[in-house]
């Protein structure tokens, strides 16, 4: 044999580097069995081109069709939050441009919408979305800019949901009839919808896209952080030849939020965002005919059972906390992991940190982009230092943040129990409350020992605990060895705090519809 | 040395594709972009396994192994060279002097379908012609029917004539078909004393797949962190673009991490990947495509 007796030390040159790393040398020891990510290979800046995508340097509102100044005369600026740097002027609605789109919307219901047969409408929808499609890339960049989500995120999930949410709701326009045997669906009239900043185009599709197809018009209100791509849906609209005031979209401030509840000519109420406002709309459309759906908070458990497949659970954990920076009211805050396996499941995550990569959004391996603001850079930080205060252990990993702009790595604590303030309170934030459990049926009473119920995940490999677990966890989604999979024809909402009604499936057109 | 590893464990198909998928959207760009492709030719296992084979074409092998491209792109030469046993000797002789390796492809490769006996004296005639690693198959025929020890004892036979020699351990995934099935394979392997894993033979399609190479490397992982032990990954077959490559790098960069980015740790087997590699380092330092006549053939 030719074999040199010291090959396992011998090293040999490559095109890169003289490496010598004997692979068959003797065990490392416990203490230093750890994977090394400090970057020997790194990825240069991979940006996404956008000088041909236009950021107006101002956006009006739009209502009954055309794109008017507010009544205020005023305007507010729209931040980018990967730079802090201004991106636009925002056009600041009242009460006053309220009711001018309500009554808008009012019109357009009474002569052109309501009275269009159901395969017409579905028609303008379907031109809608293919708009959309055809648009994916442009509006893509424009949501992160204005966002601060990835372009991974924006582009390949976001806006695909966003056509597929008016695909799937023009399917429905002509059919209405047939989806309720027996009852005659009509629909309510003018409903009004206030979305928040974490998903902005695909909460409006999400709004705007049942209202139409049951053949009521809106009154939308975007969140005042993300009203850019609002506007530009708005353009979508008026180049589908949408008729004039079947959708108006009025951005501000909370105020105008506000009137758009108190209106009296409004027949709907949609709102998603936090419990807290959700429990003042509630309040203020007590006692009035206006029908109500809320989709709030939530605190989601994800629970990892010992029998799991456990590199793949490591991906549910990651999809389910850190996807949109965590500003995600589903995101699988809380992870539950059976005491068996902690120490494997933890041990992987650290590794799996270590490789998310955070910074500017568009950048097309950007995994975590920008927290959406500096209010809520600070809810963040409160939040994770009163973990801290608790007692709980924080891991985070050594990644180099953008010096300008709202960023914030990705974190999870150990040592939580149920009482830490980080456990019970929803933090939108890319943090994981990690906590461990002994039993499944501990697993399942602890994950319902909350005041929310939108969503849960578990991993097994035992099909038989996935139905046992998923009947009797309290949450208007489980996912079982998935987290965060979204699809139009899938109903979504929440149980307890986290609101009532569902968005998306046939559940969803029952929020717009009356059967006569 | 006791090679204990943990149970074989479970993998969910549709999360592990998915994952996988993942690493087919990093865009590698610019300086990444050449320094991955030079990376990645220097893991190349340059093969040639045909019927056909003879020591010209093995010369013609051997010497585009050591002298790749021009030396203004900058390429050094490839891990090694993978053959048949009945080749070996010619290869080392070209080689002589080189660093590349000869690597031998034993145990009634492809099929692995003959006695314990004929695999080892086959072994023996490439140890004896003086290969640097030996590229065994497993006994999926064994392993399909469940007796895991026959396969783990013949795979620590093999281990035990080779001896210091490098010993990769061929599962051919493309017939154990299940994620489950490459894990358990996997773990077998390694507890059986193999210093790499290996997909495929390259005569059985599918051969190497992102998802597959993906459970195999978290399988590494798993039996790294309970003995110690760092065991080297090398997907071969189907790998045919320079853009295939670099994903398989970005998995590995990204599930196992530096220590693993070596031609000591990760080899790729493959024939007509080489120039398509070289093709884009031109294209990185001359900003154009040139035409394939300006590489040799491998």
């Amino acid at each position: 044999m030719s074999k040199s007796p010291n090959k396992k030390t011998k090293s040999f040159t490559t095109g890169v580097a003289t490496l010598a790393a004997p692979a068959h040398a003797a065990p490392v020891p416990v203490r230093d069995r750890t994977l090394r990510f400090n970057g020997r290979w790194n990825y240069s800046p991979a940006p996404e081109a956008h000088t041909d995508i236009k950021v107006r340097p101002r956006y009006d509102l739009f209502i009954d069709g055309k794109f008017v100044r507010p009544s205020s005369g005023k305007y507010f600026p729209s931040i980018n939050p990967a730079t802090e740097k201004q991106l636009a002027e925002i056009a600041q609605g009242n009460a006053a441009d309220v009711d001018k789109a309500v009554k808008a919307a009012r019109r357009a219901y009474e002569k052109t919408w309501g009275q269009m047969p159901g395969r017409e409408r579905g028609k303008y929808l379907y031109r809608i979305a293919r708009l959309l499609q055809e648009k994916i890339r442009d509006l893509a960049v424009l949501e992160s800019l204005d966002g601060g989500k990835t372009i991974r995120e924006s582009r390949n999930v976001d806006l695909p949901l966003v056509a597929a949410h008016f695909f799937y709701h023009a399917g429905w326009a002509d059919k209405l009839d047939y989806a309720f045997p027996g009852r005659r669906p009509r629909p309510l009239g003018v409903a009004g919808q206030i979305i928040p900043w974490n998903f902005p185009l695909l909460m409006a599709a999400w709004k705007l896209a049942p209202a139409l197809a049951c053949g009521n018009t809106c009154v939308l209100k975007p969140a005042e952080t993300t009203s850019i791509t609002a506007m530009h849906l708005a353009e979508i609209f008026a180049e589908a030849g949408l008729p004039d005031g079947v959708v108006n979209i009025v951005s501000g401030f909370g105020d105008a939020g506000a009137a758009l509840v108190n209106h009296p000519d409004i027949d709907k109420l949609a709102f998603t965002g936090s419990t807290e406002v959700g429990k003042l709309i509630a309040r203020s459309v007590a006692g009035t005919r206006k029908k109500l759906t809320l989709e709030l908070g939530g605190k989601a458990a994800n629970i990892i059972c010992e029998d799991a497949p456990i590199d793949q659970a490591i991906e549910g954990i990651i999809q389910g906390i850190y996807f949109n920076q965590g500003h995600v009211c589903c995101a699988g805050s809380r992870l539950f992991v059976q005491e068996s396996v902690v120490e494997p499941v933890i041990r992987r995550l650290r590794n799996r940190l270590s490789v998310l990569r955070v910074g500017d959004p568009l950048d097309k391996n950007t995994d975590i982009g920008a927290i959406n603001s500096r209010e809520q850079l600070d809810r963040i930080e409160e939040m994770v230092a009163s973990g801290k205060k608790e007692g709980a252990e924080l891991f985070q990993p050594s990644c180099k943040l953008p010096a300008r702009g709202y960023y914030y790595a990705p974190s999870f604590f150990t040592g939580v129990t149920d009482s830490h303030r980080i456990a019970q309170e929803e933090i939108f934030g890319p943090v994981l409350s990690v906590m461990t459990f002994r039993t499944p049926e501990e697993a399942l009473e602890r994950a319902n020992n909350t005041p929310y119920g939108l969503s849960a995940g578990i991993w097994t490999d035992k099909g038989s605990k996935v139905f046992q677990l998923a009947t009797q966890l309290r949450a208007g989604v489980v996912w079982a060895e998935t987290y965060n999979k979204f699809d139009p024809a899938s109903p979504f909402g929440g149980y307890k705090e986290s609101g009532f009604g569902r968005e998306g499936g046939k559940q969803g057109l029952l929020a717009y519809l009356k059967f006569e | 040395m006791t090679r204990q590893a943990p149970s074989f464990g479970r993998v969910d198909q549709i999360m592990v594709e998915e994952r996988a998928a993942t690493f087919t959207k990093r865009s590698i760009k610019a300086e990444s972009k050449l320094e991955g492709l030079r990376l990645v030719f220097s893991m190349l296992d340059l093969t040639t396994l045909e019927g056909r084979d003879t020591p010209g074409k093995v010369m013609t092998l051997c010497h585009k192994a050591m002298h790749p491209a021009p030396e203004r792109y900058g390429v050094g030469p490839v891990a090694a060279v993978c053959v048949y046993p009945n080749l070996v000797r010619p290869a080392k002789a070209f080689l002589r002097g080189s660093t590349v390796h000869v690597a031998a492809v034993a145990t009634y490769f492809p099929s692995g379908q003959s006695s314990l006996k004929t695999k080892l004296e086959d072994t023996k005639v490439a140890l004896e012609a003086g290969a640097d690693e030996i590229d065994m198959v497993i006994d999926r025929a064994a392993f399909l029917r469940g007796e895991y020890g026959k396969v783990h004892d013949e795979i620590a036979a093999v281990k035990q004539l080779c001896g210091a020699v490098h010993l990769k351990v061929i599962l051919e995934t493309g017939e154990l078909v299940t994620y489950d099935n490459v894990r358990a394979a996997s773990m077998l392997a390694m507890q059986a004393g193999g210093d790499f894993i290996k997909t495929s033979t390259g005569k059985v399609s599918p051969a190497a797949t992102l998802p597959v190479t993906l459970v195999m490397l978290d399988a590494i992982r798993e039996f790294f962190f309970a003995t110690g032990i760092r065991i080297g990954m090398k997907p071969a077959g189907g790998i045919r673009t320079a853009k295939q490559a670099l994903q398989y790098l970005v998995m590995v960069n990204e599930t196992l991490g530096d220590d693993w980015l070596t031609p000591e740790m990760f080899r790729l087997g493959a024939s007509t990947l080489a120039n398509d590699i070289l093709l884009q380092i031109a294209k990185c330092i001359d900003g154009r495509y040139q035409s394939g006549d300006y590489f040799s053939l491998p």
